[in-house]
C-alpha cells in the first residue's frame, strides 16, 4: 500500500473523461503506480498546469517527483521507462515490433483521431466526410489485425498483453461510442470489423481498465451536451 | 552482396526534411546503406508495397523489412545500431523532452510556422513569420538549457542526438524560407544560440554530405509554391 508520500510523487494533471487522459490512467494502473489525480477545469486551468505545460496548456499532464511530462503518448513511454522493472512490459523488447507499435500508435493520434473529432464537431456535409475518412481509418487497422504478422492471432495489439497500441486506441472508446451515439453514425461496425469489435470489448473488460474507463453513459451525455453547443441556432437575417 | 550482410535501403526524396533526417542518422552510425530517389510525378510499386498506409518517404527498409516515419526511424537506427554515440538521451525523463520537442517541431514549427510561409500569401503568411519567431524564441529557450548554458554544444548535451537531427533537418530550408518570405530572420540578435549550433551541426560530416545545396532547395520551393498555390 503506497504511503500518502509516495502517493505525492506522482500526479496526475487531468479530466475523467478525457481519452488522452485515460490512456496515461490505464498505463499506470498496469504498472502498479498509485498517483494523486487532480481534475482540472478546462475553462480555468489551473496554475500548476499552465505552469506544468506552458506550450500546449493541455491535459494530461503527469508530474513526477516535481517535473512535467507531457503528451499522452510520451507519458506512456515515459511511464514505461521510467518504472521499467514494474512488472508488465507495455513496449515490445524487439526494435523491429517497437518501431510497429508505434507506427500504429502515431497512426491513431494524426489520423484516427483528427478523423474522431471531425465526427464530434462536425455537421452536413463536413460530418458525412469525417465519417467516412473514421470508417476508411478503422477499416486499416481491422486489416492490420487480420494481416499484420505483429497483431494477428492475437488477443491484444501487444500480443498477449496489453501493450501501447492498444493503450493509444482503447482509450478512446468511449469516446468513440459517445460520438457515434450523439451524431447516429456507425464508425465501428461489427459486421465490416468484427475482429475491431471483439479487441475493443476485451480490452474495455479488462484488469487496469475496466476500472478508469469513463462511464459510457455519462461520456454519451457530455458529448451530446457538447454538439449542442456547437449547433447554432438559426438567426433572424 | 553476400550471404548474413546486412541489406538498409532508405525510400528517399531530396528535398524531404524528413529524409534528409533518417540519411543524418544512419550517416552518424557509419552504417552502410543505398538511398533510393522516390520521383515526385509518381510513387514506385516499392514506396506503395513498403508504406501502403502513408505511401511517403522515408521509408527504412532494414532486411526487407519496412519502417515509416522519420522520428520512429531515428529509434529504430538507434536501438538497432547503438554504437558508441546514443542518439537518445540516458534517463527517461530527458528522453521525454527529446521526443516532446521533436513532435513540436514536427506539427507546430513546421505546420504554421515553415508551412505558413510556404503555402499562404499575404496576411495569413505574415501570420506564419510571426509564428516562426516566436517558436525559434522557444527552441532558443530549449537549447539554452539543454546545452546548459551554452557550455555543451548540442540540444543532446555533448551528443549530437536525436533532437539535434530532429530540428537540424528543418534549417536547410530557412534560406528558401526567408526568400519567399521576402523577410530575414534576426539570427544574431534574436537566436545567438540556435546560429552557433546551426554553425555546428553543419560541420559535421554527415550534415554536410547530406544537406542539400540550398539553391537548389529554393528553387524547389518556388516551385512547391507556385503548384501548391495554383491547386488551393
Amino acid at each position: 500500500m503506497a504511503t500518502e508520500g509516495e502517493k505525492r510523487q506522482v500526479k496526475l494533471l487531468g479530466a475523467t473523461l478525457s481519452p488522452f487522459v485515460v490512456r496515461v490512467r490505464i498505463a499506470l494502473a498496469l504498472k502498479g503506480i498509485d498517483y494523486e489525480f487532480i481534475q482540472e477545469n478546462l475553462k480555468t486551468k489551473s496554475e500548476l498546469l499552465l505552469q506544468s505545460n506552458p506550450v500546449y496548456k493541455q491535459i494530461p499532464v503527469l508530474v513526477h517527483n516535481g517535473k512535467p511530462v507531457c503528451e499522452s503518448m510520451i507519458i506512456v513511454q515515459y511511464i514505461e521507462e521510467a518504472w521499467s522493472n514494474k512488472a508488465r512490459n507495455l513496449i515490445p523488447k524487439d526494435p523491429y515490433d517497437r518501431a510497429i507499435a508505434r507506427f500504429w500508435a502515431a497512426f491513431i493520434d494524426n489520423k484516427i483521431f483528427p478523423s474522431l473529432r471531425g465526427v464530434f464537431t462536425g455537421q452536413g456535409e463536413q460530418l458525412q466526410k469525417a465519417v467516412e475518412d473514421s470508417v476508411t481509418n478503422f477499416l486499416l487497422i481491422e486489416e492490420a489485425l487480420r494481416t499484420n504478422q505483429c497483431f494477428a492471432g492475437k488477443a491484444y495489439f501487444g500480443g498477449d498483453q496489453i501493450g501501447l497500441v492498444d493503450i493509444a486506441l482503447g482509450g478512446m472508446s468511449t469516446f468513440i461510442k459517445a460520438v457515434e451515439k450523439a451524431t447516429e453514425t456507425i464508425l465501428i461496425d461489427p459486421k465490416k470489423m468484427p475482429l475491431l469489435t471483439a479487441w475493443m470489448h476485451r480490452f474495455c473488460k479488462s484488469d487496469g481498465v475496466k476500472e478508469v474507463m469513463p462511464d459510457p453513459v455519462k461520456h454519451a451525455e457530455y458529448i451530446s451536451a457538447r454538439r449542442a453547443t456547437m449547433i447554432s441556432p438559426p438567426t433572424a437575417n | 552482396m553476400g550471404e548474413g550482410e546486412e541489406q538498409v535501403k532508405v525510400l528517399s526524396q531530396w528535398p524531404s526534411p524528413f529524409a534528409i533526417r533518417v540519411l543524418i542518422g544512419l550517416e552518424e552510425k557509419n552504417v552502410r546503406y543505398e538511398s533510393l530517389e522516390e520521383n515526385f510525378a509518381s510513387k514506385t510499386e516499392l514506396l506503395v508495397q513498403m508504406n501502403p498506409i502513408h505511401r511517403k518517404v522515408p521509408v527504412l527498409i532494414h532486411n526487407g523489412k519496412p519502417i515509416c516515419e522519420s522520428l520512429i526511424i531515428l529509434q529504430y537506427i538507434d536501438e538497432v545500431w547503438p554504437g558508441s554515440n546514443s542518439f537518445m538521451p540516458s534517463n527517461p525523463y530527458d528522453r521525454a523532452l527529446a521526443k516532446f520537442w521533436a513532435d513540436f517541431i514536427d506539427t507546430k514549427f513546421l505546420g504554421t510556422g515553415i508551412h505558413g510561409i510556404l503555402k499562404k500569401t499575404g496576411e495569413a503568411q505574415e501570420e506564419g513569420k510571426r509564428y516562426m519567431l516566436e517558436y525559434l524564441g522557444l527552441l532558443e529557450g530549449v537549447l539554452k538549457e539543454f546545452s546548459a548554458g551554452g557550455s555543451k554544444p548540442y540540444f543532446g548535451g555533448e551528443q549530437f542526438g536525436f533532437l539535434d537531427i530532429a530540428f537540424i533537418c528543418h534549417t536547410c530550408w530557412f534560406e528558401a524560407m526567408e526568400t519567399l518570405g521576402k523577410w530575414k530572420i534576426p539570427w544574431e540578435s534574436e537566436f545567438p544560440r540556435l546560429l552557433e549550433w546551426m554553425k555546428k551541426c553543419r560541420e559535421r560530416e554527415s550534415v554536410h554530405k547530406i544537406f542539400p545545396d540550398p539553391h537548389k532547395i529554393l528553387e524547389y520551393a518556388i516551385k512547391f509554391r507556385e503548384g501548391y498555390l495554383r491547386s488551393n
